[in-house]
Parts: C-alpha cells; structure tokens; sequence
C-alpha cells in the first residue's frame, strides 16, 4: 500500500495536489510533508486532488484538517476534489463537508479559490 | 468413536489475526477483514464500513497504546452479523482516546472513534489502563 503524490503549479499562486492510492496511518506522513512543504514554501492557496484516492482514513483526514488551519493562518484555504462516494461519506459524517470546499472537478475547485 | 469437541464460545466463522503495532501493518488488518466480511451478505459500501472500523481501531492501538507491541484481531461471522474484537496490551490509554467527537472546527485528531461509532452497529470499549484495550464492534447483515 502507497501513496503517490504529485505537486504542480496552476494559475497564479495556485498549486494543486494530486494524490493517488490509500491515504492511512503509514502513508498519512508522506502527504504531510508534501502539504507542509507547499506552506512552508509560501503557497497558501492549494487544491488537493483526491480523484485518485481509494482510501482515507482519520489520519489522512488531520492531515488535510492541518493544512487548512495552517493555509487559514494566511489568509489561504484548501479546496479538494472528490467524487468517490465513499470517500465523500466520510467527509459527511465527520462534518467536514461544512469546513472544506469539496468539488467534483479541478476546474470548480480551482475557480472556487478565486 | 469419538465426538468433536464442542467449543460453545467459538461459531463456526472465526477467524483470529495478530499484527505486529505498526503503522505499516494496518492495511493488512484492514484487508483480512474485509476478506472476512466479503464472505458474508455485505454490500460494498458496508464493506469499506468494516474496514475503516478496525483500521481506526488498529490506529487507535499504534498510537495510544504505549508498550503493546502487538494488536489481536478477532472476526466472528453469524448469518447476519460480523463481530470484531481488537486488543491491544498496552498500558496508558487515556480516557479521552476513546472518546467520540464531532468536527465543528478545525481540530487535528480525534476522529477515529467517531468513524468507529458512526459506521459499526455495536461497539463497546473495555478499558484497562494497566492491560491494554479491548474493543468489541459489530456490523449487521442489511443487504
């Protein structure tokens, strides 16, 4: 079990996250470092692309619950990409659906930054 | 001749699993159960359901469960229900480490016991501070 994550630049400060695999307590560290680099680095303004992800557990949730509150110190946020109905209930019945922007593109995720 | 022996705390579906407390270790948990849940009447989602369970479970042990260097997994199959045992021996469980909470904010942590009473039917928390956790959860048959 892996996780592969990819960073790429978009429009303007924009940077957007694309995470493909499982995301538990072994992999949870590997996307926390590249989230915790993004901000390090200046970039506040970030789209995490979950499209690709097959599992989230709790950890993978703090992880993305942590940038958020980092990103926020900044005046930034975190929008992500989701369609996996699975993956969406969890989002749902831990309630944060109400604090991150969830979008079923990269396109409405990114226009939603703006 | 001679009659089997009869183990009258033992169902016929029974599987046992030991894992070393590790973080690598958990997608093994996670995926021997739902193996075990596939053979019963689950739908697809409820099997995620069960795996995200004992995977919160397994998390929970890893991190709150000082001193446990390995965590039991029991999974016992009735025609209707699937019922996990996970149980660790390691001392320092705080009581808030199997508390439940809801994220109204932003709040890193805390989530695992909530997946677990969210998605499980029964689950029941048997504490001891000096020997470990033991955690029973139960999952319906619906479909």
């Amino acid at each position: 079990m892996d996780i592969k994550v990819n960073v790429r630049e978009a429009q303007g400060d924009t940077y957007v996250v694309d995470l493909n695999g499982e995301i538990d307590v072994y992999t949870s560290p590997k996307v926390k470092d590249a989230i915790g680099d993004l901000i390090d680095k200046g970039h506040y303004n970030l789209v995490i692309n979950l499209e690709k992800v097959r599992y989230i557990d709790s950890t993978g949730l703090g992880v993305l619950i942590g940038g958020l509150k980092r990103v926020r110190e900044h005046g930034g946020t975190v929008n992500l990409v989701c369609t996996n109905p699975q993956i969406k209930k969890i989002f749902d019945i831990t309630g944060l659906v109400k604090i991150f922007g969830i979008y079923d593109d990269e396109d409405a995720a990114m226009k939603a930054l703006v | 001749m001679n009659q089997p022996i009869a183990h009258p705390n033992r169902s016929a579906g029974l599987v046992e699993l030991r894992i070393p407390s590790k973080a690598e270790w958990v997608a093994v948990a996670r995926l021997a159960v739902a193996a075990v849940a596939n053979r019963l009447n689950f739908s697809i989602e409820d099997i995620e359901d069960v795996k995200l369970a004992v995977a919160e479970a397994c998390t929970n042990c890893i991190q709150h469960a000082h001193g446990s260097d390995q965590i039991e997994i029991t999974c016992e199959t009735d025609s209707d229900a699937l019922t996990i045992r996970v149980r660790d021996y390691g001392q320092g469980t705080r009581p808030e480490a199997i508390q439940s909470r809801r994220v109204d904010e932003p709040r890193v942590g805390g989530l695992g016991v909530f997946l677990i009473r969210s998605l499980m039917d029964a689950v029941e928390y048997d504490v001891h501070p000096e020997h470990g956790t033991n955690l029973v959860m139960t999952k319906k048959v619906t479909a």
